[in-house]
């Protein structure tokens, strides 16, 4: 039999850890820029989280306090397995509190409640190009970011509003950094754009499959594109949510029967906890209890 | 001294004794046995009825134990028997929504009735290599306390509520194509090319699925559901007038919900790509249904951009057996047609001598 | 030449990660002084804040610059060479990182890379070692990472230092960054920031 395996603190070797943090300061430095980076395999598939998770394994340290979501919440499998990856390999603490975490790893959202300075947000993101759809070859789009050349993506946004009376793009809602870049905020939705521009929290982006790794500093223009007429909007629910009657936050829909029953509850897991411990009720909520 | 190559049958004699040989390795390692095959790299078995359009997990093995566990020769080693087959008749539709069902998961909603159910799954498992799984200690797997309640699938749920496109409009008593009996002819309908899809290169469909969500001929895709799990098949016998059931089988369903289209006529809704494969093989009905959905494109009015959009591009070269004879073909002997080549080159390249000597 | 093998990080895996979040927290949050950990000095003029970017930051896949003092002391050439087998090379404008020893030592700014309009990312971050990051003239900065105005008063700038980062900020996308280090701290000039001189 050959020796077990040995693998080094938070799973990267050194040279690999160096060379993802070079990107991350060259990406913090240029804000919304996509660094390409040499993304290593990892023992999970491309597509779950490796370029989030090389991300998090290159700034990880053992004083950090990890929180990991995938869909808002802590509790989906992803989630748990990343969270208990780098329980295993790092040895850090983690939780499901926001407000307790040092960095947040996080696929599809962000958290309602607002980021605090020197919190550092992870974004697993699939296609890190917001100009991938309009123009799939790498060559072309790179010409149009340096040239900010963004025409087309306007262009795009007018087709929609002119077919649908509206812009049609609900998630992976293109933006704009410090008026410069036009970035991919990730497969977040558009609910949560909002949030990127000027939070207190360092945003970092991972995109382990397409090599690249963007940044929005802390207090930063983040904003997202529309036009004079028709301005960027969020989505907004008809009803709370139904187990602690938050409203202004992005809810799930969950399936109760096949004969059209459903109901509206929290995609922030940790959010709809703490307001029910508080003593928030929706309408089919009880409290407390419904939390454990 | 030269010394021309003879001796072809010797040869090959030779080659084949040798590879039996190395197929069986060193002899004082206990040979597999078909059973331990079946049971223990069960998912290479899969692929091997899958793409080699039969289902039998013994065949499957020996194809597989025979190749030296190389998956597109044992899918060749499958087809050949399985081409020689008598056919029967054909069975009737099977019903996926009365699945046993082992796996079923949504990537649309977060719970719905008959619940998520992670099953035996590579998800979420760190690829960590685990030297603690070469022996026979292995945990107890936790079994199910009650049956499964029932789990209607996602796509008639959404379907119920006019979300979703009806299931295409084949008429159900009209007769399927099958391509094993007909040469494909271009456009194809739907039913010949989920077969061919079925049966085609997981690895090929795999690519041209992952273009899609690159940008090639996008199509906004959610896993609407997945479910792995035992089905019945069953097969009408006139004689009799009604279905006799001719055993279980174990598939893969990929339901993909995609981008809604709307027109003049109709209002948006979803639309589907569709996924069915023997055996548990995810990654490939996935990637067939993503696929599927893409060379819709045509039937639904969307532009053909992108190579997983174009029928004959993708139908004509997802088959692996295919694929993988005619690129090995060119080992074959080409003397004669290189000869006649060597012979054109050399005389272009006298004449353009000839031209240069006289300027 | 005692320093030159055993002057690195007695830690490098844990060392390196606190130094690294040092380096980030200073460039995402420009302005502000983040408390660097160093190793032991070496007993060069290499100080122990340019040993501990140096050592975190370069390895053979990045290019290094080395001002004339630092280059013509042989045991920080060594040192360097020993720890991190990152080639070093002779014009500022190819490296991928500046290590300066003082602002006497600093050329121009427009001698450094800036990167191309495709890749403004390949460019140099300077590391220049100033005598203290305050008690000099006053600067207030702004852009991304600030929230207000920042003020900041770092001594032993170079002469016309605003001036010359007025013209790398105009660059944007591309221009150098910058890290100032002193007395166990570092603070980050990313291209972004905007300097002006008074408060």
């Amino acid at each position: 039999m050959t020796a077990l395996p040995q693998y080094n603190f938070a799973y990267l070797d050194e040279q690999t850890k160096r060379m993802i943090r070079r990107a991350i300061l060259k990406a913090i430095a240029i804000p919304g820029y996509q660094v390409p980076f040499s993304s290593r395999e990892m023992p999970m598939p491309y597509g779950w989280g490796t370029g989030g998770v090389q991300v998090t394994a290159s700034i990880i340290g053992p004083d950090d306090v990890l929180k990991v979501i995938d869909q808002g919440a802590d509790d989906t499998t992803n989630a748990v397995s990343i969270r208990a990856f780098f329980a295993k390999v790092a040895q850090v603490q983690t939780t499901t509190h926001t407000a307790e975490a040092s960095i947040i790893q996080t696929r599809h959202r962000i958290p309602e409640k607002p980021l605090t300075e020197g919190q550092v947000l992870v974004y697993q993101v699939p296609i890190p190009e917001p100009l991938r759809f309009l123009e799939p070859r790498e060559t072309e789009t790179r010409k149009m970011h340096a040239l900010e050349e963004y025409g087309l993506m306007h262009v795009k946004l007018y087709e929609d509003i002119a077919r649908h009376g509206r812009i049609a793009t609900t998630y992976a809602y293109p933006v704009k950094v410090e008026g410069r870049y036009v970035m991919d905020p990730s497969p977040t939705p558009k609910f949560d754009n909002p949030k990127m521009h000027m939070s207190p929290a360092l945003q970092l982006f991972g995109a382990g499959r397409e090599h690249r790794i963007y940044a929005v500093p802390p207090y930063t223009e983040v904003v997202s594109l529309d036009f004079e007429d028709h301005p960027f909007e969020i989505q907004h629910f008809a009803e709370p949510c139904a187990l602690c009657g938050a409203t202004e936050v992005y809810l799930d829909e969950v399936i109760l029967d096949d004969r059209g029953g459903h109901m509206f509850v929290c995609s922030d897991t940790d959010n709809c906890e703490e307001r029910r411990q508080a003593g928030h009720v929706g309408s089919l909520g009880t409290g407390r209890e419904a939390a454990e | 001294m030269y010394v021309a190559v003879k001796g072809g049958e010797a040869a090959i004699s030779n080659a084949h004794a040798l590879l039996a040989d190395r197929r069986r390795g060193d002899r004082n390692v206990p040979a597999l046995r078909l059973d331990q095959i079946v049971e223990q790299l069960g998912l290479a078995v899969d692929r091997a009825m899958g793409e080699g359009s039969l289902y039998d997990k013994e065949l499957a093995a020996l194809a597989l134990l025979q190749a030296r566990g190389d998956l597109i020769e044992a899918i060749f080693l499958v087809r050949a028997y399985r081409t020689t087959l008598p056919r029967f008749g054909y069975s009737r539709p099977v019903d996926t929504g009365a699945m046993l069902i082992e796996r079923r998961i949504s990537a649309t909603f977060k719970d719905l009735p008959g619940g998520q159910m992670l099953g035996p799954t590579f998800d979420y498992t760190h690829r960590l290599l685990d030297p603690n799984i070469v022996g026979d200690e292995v945990p107890q797997p936790v079994i199910r306390a009650a049956e499964p309640e029932r789990a209607p699938r996602v796509t008639d749920m959404l379907g119920q509520q006019g979300l979703m496109e009806p299931d295409g409009d084949t008429d159900p008593e009209g007769e399927v194509g099958d391509l094993t009996r007909e040469p494909l002819d271009f456009p194809l309908d739907r039913d010949l090319r989920l077969q061919a899809l079925a049966r085609g290169d997981e690895g090929f469909l795999l690519a041209l699925g992952y273009s899609t969500q690159r940008g090639y001929g996008r199509s906004h895709p959610f896993v609407g559901e997945i479910r792995i799990g035992e089905v019945e098949v069953e097969f009408d016998v006139p004689e009799l007038g009604f279905a006799v059931s001719l055993g279980r089988i174990r598939v893969t369903e990929c339901q993909m919900v995609n981008q809604f289209k709307g027109s003049a006529k109709v209002p948006p809704q979803f639309t589907r790509g569709y996924g069915l494969v023997f055996g548990q093989a995810e990654r490939k009905a996935m990637a067939m249904s993503l696929v599927d959905r893409a060379l819709r494109a045509r039937e639904l009015g969307e532009d053909i951009v992108a190579p997983a959009q174009d029928e004959e591009f993708v139908i004509s070269h997802s088959d692996n057996v295919q694929a993988t004879g005619f690129v090995e073909h060119l080992k074959l002997p080409h003397y004669v047609d290189f000869q006649a080549e060597l012979d054109l080159i050399r005389r272009m390249r006298a004449e353009h001598e000839a031209k240069e000597a006289l300027e | 030449m005692e320093g030159v093998i055993d002057g690195a990080f007695a830690d490098p895996v844990m060392q390196s990660q606190s130094v690294f979040r040092a380096l980030m927290d200073a460039l995402a949050n420009p302005g502000t002084m983040r408390k660097l950990p160093v190793p032991r000095a070496i007993g060069t003029s290499m100080i122990p804040e340019l040993v501990s970017t140096l050592l975190t930051l370069s390895d053979h896949d990045t290019s290094i610059w080395l001002d004339e003092v630092l280059r013509s002391e042989p045991a920080n050439v060594q040192f360097a060479s020993f720890h991190t087998g990152a080639p070093m090379v002779a014009e500022p404008g190819r490296a991928a990182f500046a290590f300066v020893h003082s602002a006497e030592a600093m050329p121009p700014l427009d001698q450094f890379n800036p990167g191309t309009q495709d890749y403004p990312d390949r460019s140099t971050t300077i590391v220049l070692a100033v005598p203290s990051l305050s008690g000099g003239p006053a600067l207030s900065l702004r852009g991304p990472g600030m929230k207000d105005e920042v003020h900041i008063s770092p001594s032993g700038l170079p002469g016309d230092f605003v001036g010359q980062w007025e013209i790398n900020r105009a660059l944007f996308p591309r221009g150098v960054d910058l890290l100032l280090v002193a007395d166990g701290h570092v603070m980050g000039l990313p291209r972004t920031t905007r300097i002006a001189e008074g408060q």
